[in-house]
């Protein structure tokens, strides 16, 4: 316990430059699986939109690292995002056009992204010695720039914290947020009373959930690794669904929920380093908490019900 | 060239398919109950486990044993939450998943059977069939194949009876279609549901048994692999028949198996091809299959 509160808050440095960098991936993926979830668009892919953004991302910074950071850092954000979005667009168009179930569809994506991004730092995008299975190391002008001196914080935590405010600005505050929500609440009842186009929102929905999952694998080329790599998440998609309900889809607590599992990674890298206890035991706490919070919501719903049938 | 290539082919395909068969089969009488356990990944690699450590103390049997309980164990912490509780089964699921994932992971690194070298178990090996396993082209690809296989020779065609022709098969059935309906003839409803997901887990855990018993001899961290999500893919390929999973399953083998055949062939294409080859061939056929399949009309809610 004590090396786990050591690797994730323990010193400053543990928190700026273990637990922030580790949250920021799984902020992006977080209010990506908040949003897809809001419109009632089950997007399981958000580890596959991850990576599909990363590629995009390093394809950017391999062609473009020797011009200045200010023009190459937003074009890998906007690769990130298209590559992300193609891969989500993917499913969307399938669900839309052919009705393919987006729980299955998703799960698949994923397994051939795995495959492509082993093939990208096989093939085309290997490192030019092609002895090791990476990108060549991106040139000075891709690499984003750190917030604090001497930390290992990027920029993109605060293009984070802006996603997220951006994010719930237009759910809670704008026309758009509330027809997304009204599909979440019910699709057949938006449509028919509320005269909303529900496949094509969703559709909408679902490419800009896949957008914001491929902005965490531009950040993680552009801000940690400086190349493409395999092993490039650990499952971040898949912890992304237990960050976005632990804060109840909202937006602002995805932030406090993403930092929360983020020193959960970094707490449980160093456990392993000094305790021994293997940092998969993570995952068996990620999962307790998915399962708590649907017991207590099923719990709250039903008090709430008990509550209307005696008339309080 | 039919000796050295289509047979080695076939086999390959049908002793892939084995496993996913099981996982597929079991989940196809939970989707006909109207529930889908995308918790299966973890049922399998959790019936990895406890398979390794069964076989380790008891010997091959009673490491099936030890699978199908371990799946069993997964299963009920499902069903806990999706049919006790009634809380969305997508979510449990994936939190089922995750949980298989760590709680196999953190044993196998923490307990010491698996310290060192690791556990290796000695495979149980091909039972040919005497008589059918001389047969041209399908006797060494049916009939010469692990004890597993054979299994499902029988439960197949079982399962078709069952879900066709008895009673309890038909309350399974109306369950999936319409509960109101279900519970209004008498059935409890929720102790069906507990029933097909129970069994689910046990199919699910000996997928992994079969996998760590008659194929791999060892546990690996995530072993699994994404059979749990193919086998939801293949049930759904199946058209939630339990002839048509079994096919399905077969397609999916064929698959796996090309990248063999391709190899033999000397053919140069990167592997990862063949490793998604699969995938894309169920969003494929999802896709242009729409229609012809219908899901239970009670699934997933």
């Amino acid at each position: 316990m004590l090396a786990f509160w050591h690797g994730a808050f323990g010193s400053a440095f543990a928190f700026w430059s273990a637990t922030l960098v580790r949250a920021t991936p799984l902020l992006y993926v977080g209010l990506a699986v908040a949003l897809a979830f809001r419109a009632g668009v089950m997007n399981i892919g958000a580890e596959g939109q991850l990576i599909l953004g990363a590629i995009g991302a390093s394809i950017v910074a391999l062609r473009l690292g020797s011009a200045p950071t200010v023009i190459v850092v937003p074009l890998m954000l906007l690769g990130g995002m298209l590559g992300g979005a193609l891969w989500a667009g993917l499913a969307a168009w399938l669900r839309k056009r052919f009705g393919v179930l987006e729980v299955i569809s998703t799960i698949m994506l994923n397994f051939v992204a795995l495959a492509l991004i082993s093939w990208m730092v096989r093939g085309p995008l290997q490192e030019p010695t092609r002895v090791y299975p990476m990108s060549a190391t991106f040139a000075v002008g891709a690499h984003w720039p750190f917030v604090i001196p001497g930390q290992r914080l990027h920029i993109g935590f605060v293009v984070a914290l802006l996603a997220a405010g951006i994010l719930w600005f237009i759910l809670a505050r704008t026309a758009v947020g509330f027809r997304i929500r009204a599909i979440g609440a019910g699709a057949r009842a938006a449509q028919s009373a509320g005269g909303v186009d529900a496949a094509t929102l969703s559709a909408r929905v679902f490419v800009w959930s896949g957008a914001l999952a491929g902005l965490a694998g531009a950040s993680e080329v552009g801000g940690v690794t400086w190349a493409l790599y395999e092993g490039l998440s650990p499952g971040y998609g898949y912890t992304a669904i237990a960050v976005a309900l632990l804060a109840r889809l909202d937006p602002r607590w995805v932030i406090v929920t993403a930092i929360f599992f983020g020193a959960l990674e970094a707490g449980g890298a160093s456990m392993q380093r000094e305790a021994g206890v293997p940092a998969v035991a993570v995952q068996i706490i990620t999962a307790t908490v998915l399962l708590t919070v649907l017991a207590v919501a099923r719990w709250r719903e039903h008090v709430t019900r008990q509550r209307v049938t005696d008339g309080l | 060239m039919i000796e050295l290539v289509v047979v080695p082919f076939l086999e390959a395909a049908v002793r892939t398919a084995t496993p996913l068969a099981f996982a597929a089969l079991g989940e196809l009488v939970t989707e006909r109950s109207g529930v889908i356990n995308l918790g299966l990944e973890g049922t399998i690699i959790a019936g990895c486990l406890g398979a390794a450590m069964a076989a380790s103390v008891g010997g091959g049997g009673v490491g099936y044993l030890g699978a199908a309980l371990s799946g069993m164990a997964m299963a009920a912490v499902f069903g806990l939450f999706v049919v006790t509780l009634r809380a969305d089964q997508i979510i449990a699921g994936t939190a089922l998943t995750v949980l298989g994932l760590g709680l196999t992971g953190t044993i196998f690194r923490v307990a010491p059977m698996f310290a060192g070298a690791g556990l290796t178990l000695p495979t149980t090996g091909t039972l040919p069939i005497p008589g059918l396993s001389t047969i041209p082209l399908v006797g060494p690809v049916l009939f010469d194949q692990p004890l597993a296989t054979y299994a499902l020779y029988v439960l197949v065609p079982l399962i078709a009876w069952w879900l066709a022709r008895t009673q309890s098969g038909l309350a399974l059935r109306a369950t999936g279609e319409s509960p109101e309906a279900a519970r209004a003839a008498g059935v409890s409803v929720a102790r069906v549901q507990w029933g097909a997901i129970l069994f689910g887990g046990a199919m699910g855990g000996l997928c992994g048994g079969t996998l760590v018993l008659a194929q791999v001899g060892a546990f690996n961290e995530g072993m699994s692999a994404g059979r749990g999500f193919i086998a939801i893919a293949i049930v759904v390929l199946g058209r939630w028949s339990a002839v048509g999973t079994a096919g399905a399953a077969m397609v999916f083998g064929a698959a796996f198996a090309l990248q063999y055949l391709f190899q033999s062939l000397g053919l140069a294409l990167p592997y990862q091809l063949f490793i998604a080859l699969p995938y894309l061939l169920t969003l494929v056929l999802l896709a242009t299959l729409r229609g012809r399949a219908r899901a239970p009309a009670h699934l997933g809610a």
